[in-house]
């Protein structure tokens, strides 16, 4: 059997092999595990699947496969299978050209007549692997692809063809936008290309694009030291340029008076310890989140995001938290968060954050969400934007607490703690005065702490 | 380089196979000494003598009983039943017997025999003579089924039927006996489950079988010239097996199926390889796969109503330019 690239999360796209285990020849159980891999957002050990020899390893230390690409072939009595890593060769799922080998396992289901060389999964990554690639197996029929590529209907009733569908997909062109061309206004391949092209061109213009080998060229007197892109180095440049330029933000600036905040925080951290054993320890960051779930609950139209032709709404909170590691960040989302005690938070967080560092995320631990914090105040930066991390509306900038002097009774100067913080917005769902508003209950809310601990 | 009518393409592909090898032998309804009905088969029977080339009662169960024997006893025959309609009167031995007794004794017989027939309309002979039965045999597991639409086609296909170790069902459309086409010289041998691309194109993949070829054909040089859209017709060839390789790889390129098909409209050819595209080729369409069949209906013998009936170049126009949006 063919053992594959696994499916890590719904936009992990492809993963890179870090690590084998086994070597060829090693006899492999069930649960063995095989191989390491790093995906732009984790890195996992894979485990076999079935008793075997492991007859050919055909990605190794290094290279970068899409899901689904065959990474190595565990044969029940040791015999080298026939498949071959086609999909990897051509990952893209490109075109397939008259006499795409990729297409030969196709075949097999109707009569195939025998033929050599290389049998692939006929759409790299789109298409369900073959069980027993090589073999000629009965009950095998047809490669239905794996994924869908969204409905067939959008929510305004204009119909968009398979073709423009995967197309739209593929491009990143946001089917609502366009107008269709084909009968009865559907949205056929064509209107994407264009589509797609236009933007093209538009960003083009926007940014003048120096190519890898100018800019080199433009230090080639100065020493430097080339550093090659993680995947994680990659998907934080290619997924916050996408977000930077199609999100229309804009940004909230507020300050917030926090003495009751630490109080708070205090009176709860020495219960804890009056208790022998701590139970927990709070952190100012534990109660900020509890605070803008506490604020999306009051103000439920900015608990939402923007999903292409329509708005999702939500009921829960669910909260990104930024955790820098050493050569990038993830945003694992804490759950629930309206719901959840700020201990509850408190210790979901650490475990979080011990795993994000320990880069073992789980997909379900840093995808969705409404909502993120990013706090740099345990640097002492006062005040700072952040870029929205898709699919959110919105992230919290959270500066330090400073002692600032502020105007108290009687016109008379006071000290207080004083936190800034800046609240970018996703335009196409929160606008301007409910942008505000969210903001203004979030400050009421953790200059007022107890009503969101009770 | 010869030109060749498919007619006598029969007599050299059957001639080539017989020279080649001595098991072949040939048996039929006056296939012999009369040369065929069609006037496929004139001339083996001097060539080759009465004990290679044998005329049979008019009895279809003998022809393929004898020819079923001959087969399992060592010899390569090639049986000719006159009209692909009469398949129905011996589909005990197309069905059942043919196709099973290599899978049911473990391969301690075989079965290497073709059986000849023609087949289709356009030739005026009603309702029990002109079917297109290319489906009855596709639907059978362990039948390999083959539809020539040229002489040079008739000969290379007819080699590989004889030489493949199962039984192969070889469709000769009757309405296209009379055409003709260049043939190369010497010895030609094809290969089965091989689809060809006879004009390339990139609007829209059309498919078409034996005497729908040519129609195919004449609809894509409409289309191109009147409407602009770019056909490329690809000869299915080989039913079982299929090449769905060639036929996906079109379908990938050009976004666009159609087929165009002589067989009655329900569960015809087409529909199992629209079934094929629509499952491993869903996110390719950028449009619905459209068949063009005759309808489920029986064919009349009259000639007016029997081309009505068919498709033709005016039909297969109209469809696909209404479907493109041309």
């Amino acid at each position: 059997m063919n053992v594959l690239m696994p499916q890590l999360g719904e936009t992990v796209a492809e993963g890179k092999i870090t690590k084998w285990f086994k070597s060829v020849g090693d006899v492999v159980q069930a649960g063995d595990l095989l191989f390491e891999i790093e995906t732009d957002k984790t890195s996992m050990e894979v485990p076999a699947v079935e008793d075997g020899t492991l007859t050919d390893i055909h990605l190794q230390v290094g290279a970068v496969a899409p899901v689904g690409a065959v990474v190595a072939m565990i044969s029940a009595n040791g015999v080298s299978g026939t498949a071959t890593a086609g999909s990897a060769a051509s990952p893209s799922g490109a075109k397939t050209a008259n006499k795409d080998p990729n297409l030969e396992a196709a075949l097999s289901g109707y009569g195939a007549m025998p033929t050599e060389g290389p049998q692939a999964p006929s759409r790299g990554s789109l298409v369900a692997p073959s069980p027993t690639q090589g073999a000629l197996d009965p009950f095998f029929e047809v490669r239905t692809p794996a994924r869908n590529y969204g409905p067939a209907r959008l929510s305004g009733g204009t119909l968009i063809t398979p073709l423009a569908r995967r197309l739209a997909d593929e491009k990143g062109v946001d089917l609502g936008a366009l107008t269709g061309s084909g009968g009865r206004g559907r949205i056929v391949a064509a209107d994407v290309m264009a589509a797609a092209s236009s933007a093209a061109v538009h960003r083009g213009q926007l940014v003048p694009a120096e190519s890898k080998s100018n800019i080199v060229a433009l230090y080639q007197d100065v020493e430097f030291e080339e550093v090659p892109l993680s995947g994680m180095r990659s998907t934080i440049a290619r997924r916050l340029v996408d977000a930077k330029q199609t999100i229309p933000h804009f940004y909230l600036s507020a300050d917030i008076r926090v003495d009751a905040l630490l109080e708070l925080r205090k009176q709860a951290n020495d219960a804890a310890l009056r208790t022998g054993e701590p139970a927990y320890k709070l952190s100012v960051n534990d109660l900020i989140i509890k605070g803008l779930g506490a604020a999306l609950q009051r103000v439920p139209a900015a608990n939402a995001v923007w999903a292409g032709d329509r708005i999702l709404r939500f009921k829960r909170s669910d909260i990104g938290v930024a955790v820098s590691v050493d050569d990038g960040l993830f945003t694992p989302v804490i759950r629930d968060v309206d719901r959840k005690s700020p201990s509850h938070i408190s210790f979901e967080m650490k475990e979080l954050a011990a795993r994000a560092r320990a880069k073992k995320l789980l997909p379900a631990q840093y995808t969705g969400g409404v909502s993120a914090i990013s706090n740099l105040g345990m640097y002492g930066t006062r005040q700072f934007t952040a870029i929205i991390n898709p699919p959110h509306s919105s992230i919290l900038a959270v500066g330090a607490v400073e002692r600032r002097p502020t105007e108290g009774p009687h016109g008379r100067p006071v000290f207080a703690s004083m936190m800034s913080v800046t609240l970018s917005c996703d335009h196409r769902v929160i606008d301007g005065a409910l942008g505000a508003r969210l903001l203004e209950t979030l400050r009421a809310v953790l200059e007022d702490p107890i009503a969101m601990v009770v | 380089m010869a030109e060749l009518s498919y007619r006598d393409a029969v007599i050299r592909g059957i001639s080539q196979e017989m020279e080649r090898d001595q098991d072949v032998v040939f048996l039929g309804e006056d296939v012999a000494k009369a040369g065929g009905v069609f006037k496929a088969t004139v001339g083996l029977y001097d060539k080759f003598g009465p004990l290679r080339v044998r005329d049979t009662p008019i009895s279809e169960q003998a022809i393929l009983g004898a020819a079923m024997g001959a087969a399992m006893t060592g010899l390569k025959p090639i049986a000719e039943i006159m009209f692909s309609d009469f398949i129905a009167v011996c589909f005990d031995y197309i069905a059942n017997e043919f196709p099973k007794s290599r899978y049911m004794t473990n391969g301690q017989t075989k079965c290497p025999l073709v059986v000849r027939t023609g087949n289709g309309a356009g030739s005026r002979f009603g309702a029990q003579h002109s079917q297109s039965v290319e489906n009855w045999c596709m639907m059978i597991p362990g039948l390999k089924v083959v539809a020539p639409s040229s002489p040079r086609d008739v000969i290379g296909l007819l080699a590989a039927s004889v030489r493949d170790p199962d039984p192969v069902i070889f469709l000769e459309h009757k309405s296209l006996y009379s055409i003709k086409g260049e043939v190369p010289d010497g010895e030609i041998v094809d290969t089965l489950g091989t689809a060809k691309i006879l004009r390339p194109g990139k609007d829209a993949t059309i498919l078409a079988l034996a005497m729908m070829v040519p129609r195919a054909l004449a609809s894509a040089e409409k289309l191109a010239t009147e409407h602009g859209i770019e056909c490329e017709v690809i000869d299915v060839r080989s039913l079982v097996p299929l090449d769905t390789q060639t036929i996906l790889g079109s379908v990938a390129r050009t976004n666009r199926l159609f087929t165009v098909e002589e067989n009655p409209r329900l569960c015809g050819w087409g529909a199992e390889i629209v079934s094929i595209v629509a499952d491993e080729a869903f996110y390719d369409l950028d449009g619905p796969p459209v068949r063009i069949t005759t309808p489920h209906c029986p064919l009349p013998a009259s000639d007016l109503l029997e081309d009505a009936m068919l498709p033709n170049v005016d039909r297969i126009v109209d469809r696909i330019r209404r479907t493109m949006g041309a």
